[in-house]
C-alpha cells in the first residue's frame, strides 16, 4: 500500500491553475477530487500518472515508501482509450498485451460479466452504448495490479443505478488500493471516499464526511444529509467561480 | 427496377451508352480505320487476337503484380522502421522527400539500361513508383496515433515493438489501404512505361508494335486488356479494404 501525498502550486505552461495545494491521500484509501469544470482535476490526474503534458506541479509529488510513481498508476481517463478494432476482451486485457504478459483473458471474462456486459464480449465498441463503452474502460483498469488507480470521472456516462452497483463493484475490487476519484457526482463522492477536497483556484479544502465505512449506504440519512451539504456546497463555489 | 441499384450494372450501362456513341461517331464521321476503329472492329481484334493478347497480357501482368508486392512490402518495412526509430527518421526522412522530388517515371531509361530489356527492370520501375506513395501513406498513418491511445500505451507501459503492432499499426490500417489505392492507380502505367522504354513482351510493347504497324485496332484491344487488369486490382483491394471494416 501506498500513501500519495502532493503540495505545491500547479500551473498550465506559464498560467498558475491551482496554488497552495496540499493533498495527503492516505494508504489503500480512496481519495476524492471535486470542483467545478475546467479547476484542474483531470490535470492532477495525468500529474499523478505521469503522463506528458503542459502541466507542471512546483512542489513535490511524493509516496511514502519514497520509490517513485511510474509504472505503478493505472488510470481510467475521460475516455477515447477504447481500440475501435478489438472487441470487448481484447480491449480488457490490452494492458497485459502491450507489456507482452499473457493475458488473462477468463478474468477478463468474468470482469466483463461483472460490469454488465455478459454477452457482449466479442463485440467492438462501436456496437456499445456511451454507458457501455464506459464499463469497459472500468473492466480495463479493474483488471490492472497497480496500488495506486486514478479514476477520472469513471461512471458519469452511466444511468443512476448502474452507477451505484458500479460503484459497490469498484469499491470491492479496489479494496486496499490507494484510489484517486474525480467526480462531479456529490453522491458519489460521499458513498466512496475516505477523504475529499474541493478544488479550487486557492487550493484544496477538505469536505466532511460520515464516519461509516465505504461504500455507504445511500438510504442513511447521514449519507442523504453529507450529499446535501455537499451540493449546497458545491453550489456555492459555482456562484463564486461564475 | 431494383437491380439499377447494384453498382457494376449501372457501369455496364453506362459502357454500353458509351461504346454506342463511339460507334456511331465513327459511322457518321467515316473516319480511316487506322486513325479510330469502332468498338465492333476493337472486339473483332480482341477475338482475332486473344491467344497473342494473353499471352502478352501474362508478360504484363507477372510484373506489374511483382512489382506491386516489392514496393508494398519494401514500403511497409520503410514505414514500421522510421515510426520505430527515431534515428531513422531522422536520417531516411530527408532522403524520402528527395526520393519523392525525382520522377521516377524518369529513370525507367536507365533501368532498363542497367537491368536489360526482361522482367527485372519492369519489376524495379513499378515498384519504385510505389514505394513512396505506400511508405508515405502508412508512416503518417503509424504516427498518427490518437493522443488518448498513446496515453494508454505510456499507462500500460508498453514495450515500443508491442506499441507498434498493439496500437499503431491496427490504428494505420485505413491509410495503408488509401496508399495501396494510389500503388493500385500507378502500377499499370509504370509497367508500360517500362515496356515502352524497351521490352521485346508485354502489353505495352504490343501497343507500340501495333502502332507503328498501323492496327489501330490491336492497341485498342490492349488498352483494354490493360483496363481490365486495373479494374480487377481495384476490384480486389477494395474487397480487402471491405473485409476489414
Amino acid at each position: 500500500m501506498t500513501a500519495l501525498s502532493m503540495t505545491g502550486d500547479l500551473w498550465i505552461g506559464d498560467t498558475p491553475l491551482i496554488r497552495n495545494l496540499a493533498l495527503d491521500m492516505p494508504a489503500g484509501r480512496w481519495c476524492c477530487l471535486l470542483g467545478v469544470s475546467g479547476v484542474g482535476k483531470s490535470t492532477i490526474a495525468r500529474l499523478i500518472a505521469g503522463l506528458p503534458g503542459p502541466q507542471r506541479l512546483d512542489g513535490a509529488l511524493s509516496t511514502d515508501d519514497g520509490q517513485p510513481l511510474a509504472q505503478r498508476v493505472a488510470l481510467m481517463a475521460q475516455g477515447g482509450q477504447l481500440l475501435p478494432w478489438a472487441n470487448l476482451v481484447q480491449n480488457v486485457t490490452i494492458g497485459a498485451r502491450l507489456r507482452g504478459e499473457k493475458p488473462d483473458t477468463a478474468r477478463a471474462l468474468a470482469l466483463l460479466e461483472q460490469v454488465g456486459l455478459a454477452g457482449l464480449e466479442h463485440r467492438l465498441p462501436a456496437a456499445l452504448s456511451g454507458g457501455q463503452g464506459q464499463r469497459v474502460a472500468l473492466a480495463r483498469v479493474l483488471i490492472e495490479k497497480a496500488p495506486i488507480v486514478v479514476l477520472d470521472e469513471p461512471f458519469s456516462a452511466l444511468d443512476t443505478l448502474t452507477r451505484l452497483a458500479m460503484q459497490d463493484l469498484a469499491a470491492r475490487l479496489l479494496k486496499g488500493r490507494t484510489v484517486v476519484l474525480i467526480t462531479h457526482d456529490p453522491l458519489e463522492a460521499v458513498r466512496l471516499s475516505d477523504r475529499a477536497w474541493l478544488l479550487g483556484p486557492q487550493g484544496a479544502q477538505d469536505i466532511a464526511l460520515p464516519q461509516s465505512t465505504t461504500p455507504r449506504d445511500f438510504r442513511t440519512p447521514e449519507v442523504l444529509a453529507a450529499q446535501a451539504a455537499l451540493l449546497s456546497r458545491l453550489h456555492q463555489d459555482m456562484a463564486c467561480a461564475g | 427496377m431494383r437491380w439499377l441499384n447494384y453498382a457494376p450494372i449501372r457501369a455496364l450501362i453506362a459502357l454500353g451508352f458509351a461504346l454506342a456513341l463511339w460507334q456511331l461517331v465513327v459511322w457518321v464521321s467515316g473516319v480511316p480505320r487506322f486513325i479510330l476503329p469502332g468498338p465492333l472492329r476493337v472486339g473483332a481484334a480482341l477475338w482475332d487476337n486473344a491467344a497473342l493478347l494473353w499471352e502478352h497480357a501474362r508478360f504484363t501482368a507477372v510484373n506489374l503484380l511483382a512489382g506491386l508486392a516489392a514496393g508494398i512490402a519494401l514500403g511497409v518495412v520503410t514505414a514500421l522502421n522510421l515510426a520505430l526509430s527515431p534515428g531513422a527518421r531522422l536520417m531516411l526522412r530527408p532522403v524520402l522527400i528527395f526520393a519523392q522530388a525525382v520522377p521516377v517515371f524518369a529513370l525507367a531509361p536507365i533501368l532498363t539500361l542497367w537491368l536489360g530489356y526482361g522482367a527485372a527492370s519492369k519489376i524495379v520501375v513499378v515498384m519504385l513508383v510505389i514505394y513512396f506513395p505506400v511508405t508515405s501513406a502508412f508512416f503518417d498513418g503509424l504516427m498518427r496515433l490518437p493522443a488518448p491511445l498513446a496515453d494508454l500505451a505510456l499507462m500500460m507501459r508498453a514495450t515500443p515493438l508491442r506499441r507498434l503492432f498493439l496500437l499503431q499499426v491496427p490504428h494505420a490500417l485505413p491509410a495503408l489501404l488509401s496508399g495501396l489505392r494510389l500503388a493500385v492507380v500507378y502500377a499499370p502505367f509504370a509497367v508500360i512505361i517500362g515496356e515502352w522504354v524497351g521490352s521485346s513482351r508485354g502489353l505495352g510493347y504490343l501497343m507500340l508494335m501495333a502502332n507503328g504497324r498501323g492496327q489501330t485496332d490491336l492497341m485498342f484491344a490492349a488498352l483494354f486488356c490493360l483496363a481490365g487488369m486495373s479494374l480487377l486490382l481495384f476490384g480486389a483491394l477494395e474487397k480487402l479494404g471491405g473485409i476489414r471494416s
